[in-house]
């Protein structure tokens, strides 16, 4: 008994020597990252998982060295980051929780990623409040930075301000003659802001359309769309706006399409890219369709050596293209990489921030400028295209893509989306 | 009232719980909060469950705790601890009340199916209202006591702590009065317990409201310690059957199992969660058949069996 009692004792101490040693040690050789997206649930095959893959191979490479110049410089700062894998699903509260035992149990050094724009709002304060380095990966809600200013929180992504008024921009120009339009878009924040965005811009640049006085707002993850095709097929509008994704995407896709509701009115997808390589054959023609940016499909044939290296390398490990979540979480690591090259693998939360506030990098498909909200928030170009089945090779491509500079469809630095739009889009770009 | 084991044993363990938290790091006082904020849930379900009734709908009065909380915050500002407190309380408690005269008439499965209902109704309203939060829910500021505003979460931990400690203490001296002791009476033979001269209708409403108060307690405190309200972790049917996983996980011994078995339950998600991000739920999921196969009285019979039942009542 004392003999296993002693040999505890030494255990201990042994083990406490090792960690006070390593605590002492200067230049980190290893740092943490901690990667939330879904991986239960509905929205974990579509958007979950692709946007894991796409951050661990971004990670592995960086790790290795191996990404394309300028970026092949081994490591964060130097040091080789391990990835934590962390499920985003089961509510903001309970993201509220987790994201306290990272930080606080499991001492990580970054987190990076996120999808959903409910969890973000709610994890925001939260991580000014421990002040902890975070980068917001893919949620979309322009609330974020908008409520108030952020200190330790970075968004490396357009909001859904850019993907809404862009579309809009796109129906204008391709369909000069649509007369009304209705939307089903989910009941949070992300799916409030896109339709109310998306409404707005269209008040300005096509007033003679009419919106639906029955626009439809289900719970989020409902799966079940059936009187919501009907009340829509039955209304006038000609075109149909939603900011679906993941699961509830798909599901709405295919009901709707057992029901031809996409033979009868124009669908407009601003989260449509996910599907495009999923769906094959099932995904219906002539849909505009967006990927929140310049990512997924829309940028698949966009020639230079990091898009080249992104697409080739994914497409080598797991087998498809990379959908927009992936270059989303990839391009977020890479971020996480250049604030620790500045900032050195040993820096501080602050001095993480420092290194990021307000600079310009390239991402593998865009150019990515943090110049709105103080700096934290990115501002990219955003595009549409419309789908098509390649029956020769058997794959969906998109056509007639085109894309509107970033100074074209984010509001300026300083001011509120919602203001910007009602007041006519005052210094816009285009 | 303080003169028995149980009594004993809780304000001993309260005062260490309480001064050990002190010295803990901060994830752990945090799994402590969550812990028996969620407790006290649990001790009004034992109450329910005592009487053979099983509830797989509170989360609507832990909900309704929580969103007091949420809504007294976002709309009137109000943040001292106490008067949240109250308010969870005081809302959940009266809306149990109500609905307590239709639910003692129910038993068995169509009392746990009707409690069911009740709560989907709550969750879908505050769903598709877009000014009680929709899905996003609210962000609760921090509480503050009697005008203070800690700089830690320290105060509110032995707050928590003490108000677990009242509760657990006033339920175990119920238990013992009469009216308490009806509890298994009612569940054996109900037309005995009306023939000794006792409202069995009276007594389950009495045992409802309770359960409710505790619920909405729970609620609030549970929003305070997570600062963050949301219908998906707050009335959602999951929320109902994670509070009667955590009843069975507990077992109805004692009302010192609430405790103990909440705190299990928070240690055990955090890990499942840490080990297998794809699979948590597989664990808990498989925690719970190993409870229900090897421990029908949960983790009470097991500290019995271990303490040669010198803890029994």
């Amino acid at each position: 008994m004392t003999n296993k009692l002693l040999k505890g004792a030494l255990g201990v101490a042994a083990v406490s020597a090792v960690a006070l040693a390593g605590g002492i040690a200067h230049a980190k050789d290893a740092i943490t990252i901690a990667v939330p997206s879904f991986l239960t649930g509905g929205a974990a095959g579509p958007f979950g998982i692709p946007a894991m893959n796409g951050a661990k191979m971004v990670t592995d490479a960086i790790n290795a060295g191996k990404l394309p110049a300028p970026y092949n410089t081994k490591g964060f700062g130097g040091a080789t980051a391990s990835v934590i894998p962390l499920d985003e699903g089961g509510g903001a509260t309970k993201q509220v929780a987790e994201y306290r035992n990272l930080v606080e149990k499991r001492n990580v050094d970054a987190i990076v990623g996120y999808i959903s724009s409910g969890n973000c709002q709610a994890l925001a304060p939260v991580a000014e409040e421990l002040k902890q380095f975070t980068i917001f990966a893919t949620c979309g809600t322009p609330r974020i930075f908008e409520e108030s200013a952020r200190k330790y929180v970075f968004r490396t992504m357009g909001h859904a301000t850019a993907d809404n008024v862009a579309a809009a921009m796109y129906v204008k120009e391709k369909f000069p003659d649509m007369k009304g339009y209705t939307g089903i878009n989910q009941n949070y924040a992300w799916g409030q802001d896109s339709w109310r965005d998306f409404d707005l811009t269209l008040q300005q640049i096509m007033p003679n359309t009419k919106a639906s006085g029955k626009t439809q707002f289900p719970k989020i993850f409902a799966g079940q769309y059936g009187s919501e095709i009907s009340a829509m097929s039955l209304d006038k509008a000609d075109l149909i706006h939603t900011s679906f994704w993941g699961g509830d995407l798909e599901a709405f896709i295919f009901q709707g399409n057992a029901r031809g509701l996409f033979k009868k009115k124009i669908g407009v997808f601003t989260v449509g890219g996910t599907a495009a390589y999923r769906l094959g054959k099932k995904l219906p023609n002539g849909l505009v369709l967006g990927a929140r940016g310049p990512y997924g499909i829309l940028v698949k044939d966009r020639d230079t050596v990091l898009n080249n290296w992104f697409v080739n390398t994914y497409k080598n490990l797991y087998g498809t293209y990379p959908s927009g979540p992936a270059y989303q979480y990839g391009q977020a690591i890479l971020a996480a990489k250049i604030a620790y090259d500045k900032a050195g693998s040993d820096a501080t939360n602050e001095q993480l921030a420092d290194a990021l506030r307000g600079i310009t990098f390239e991402s593998f498909s865009t150019t990515i400028e943090m110049k709105l909200g103080n700096g934290h928030q990115a501002a990219t170009e955003n595009g549409y295209g419309i789908t098509e089945y390649d029956s020769e090779n058997g794959e969906n491509v998109v056509k007639d893509i085109k894309f509107y500079p970033a100074s074209c469809v984010l509001p300026p630095e300083g001011q509120n989306s919602v203001d910007w739009i009602k007041g006519g889009m005052k210094g816009a770009k285009c | 009232m303080f003169n028995d084991r149980t009594a004993k044993f809780l304000l001993l363990a309260a005062m260490m719980i309480c001064v050990g938290g002190a010295f803990a790091p901060n994830w752990i006082v945090n799994q402590f909060m969550f812990g028996f904020s969620r407790a006290l849930a649990i001790l009004g379900l034992m109450v329910l469950w005592r009487t053979g009734l099983v509830s797989f709908g509170h989360a609507f009065y832990f909900g309704l705790g929580a969103y007091a909380v949420a809504i007294l915050d976002s709309k009137f500002g109000v943040s001292d601890v106490f008067l949240r407190l109250m308010a969870g309380a005081v809302v959940a408690g009266s809306a149990g009340f109500l609905i307590g005269f239709i639910m003692r008439n129910y038993r068995d499965i169509f009392f746990a199916m009707l409690n069911t209902a009740i709560s989907m109704v709550l969750f879908g309203i505050v769903v598709k209202t877009e000014s009680l939060g929709s899905t996003d829910g609210f962000a609760i500021s921090a509480s503050t006591i009697f005008g203070l505003a800690p700089e830690t979460k320290y105060p509110l931990f032995v707050i928590i702590t003490l108000v677990g400690l009242t509760a657990a203490l006033l339920v175990n001296f119920y238990l013992k009065t009469t009216f308490g002791k009806l509890t298994t009476a009612i569940r054996d033979n109900e037309i005995r317990v009306e023939y000794l001269g006792f409202s069995v209708a009276h007594a389950i409403h009495l045992k409802y409201t309770i359960s409710a108060i505790l619920a909405g307690g729970a609620g609030a405190l549970m929003a305070m310690s997570l600062g963050q309200v949301d219908p998906e972790s707050m009335i959602n049917w999951t929320v109902s059957g994670e509070l009667v996983f955590v009843t069975i996980l507990s077992g109805p011994g004692n009302v010192i199992a609430p405790f103990i078995g909440s705190l299990v339950f928070e240690i055990l998600r955090t890990y499942a969660f840490e080990l297998a991000p794809q699979a948590w739920q597989l664990i808990m999921g498989a925690t719970f058949l190993t409870i229900i196969f090897f421990l029908p009285g949960g983790i009470w019979s097991l500290i019995e069996k271990l303490g040669g039942k010198k803890n029994e009542k």
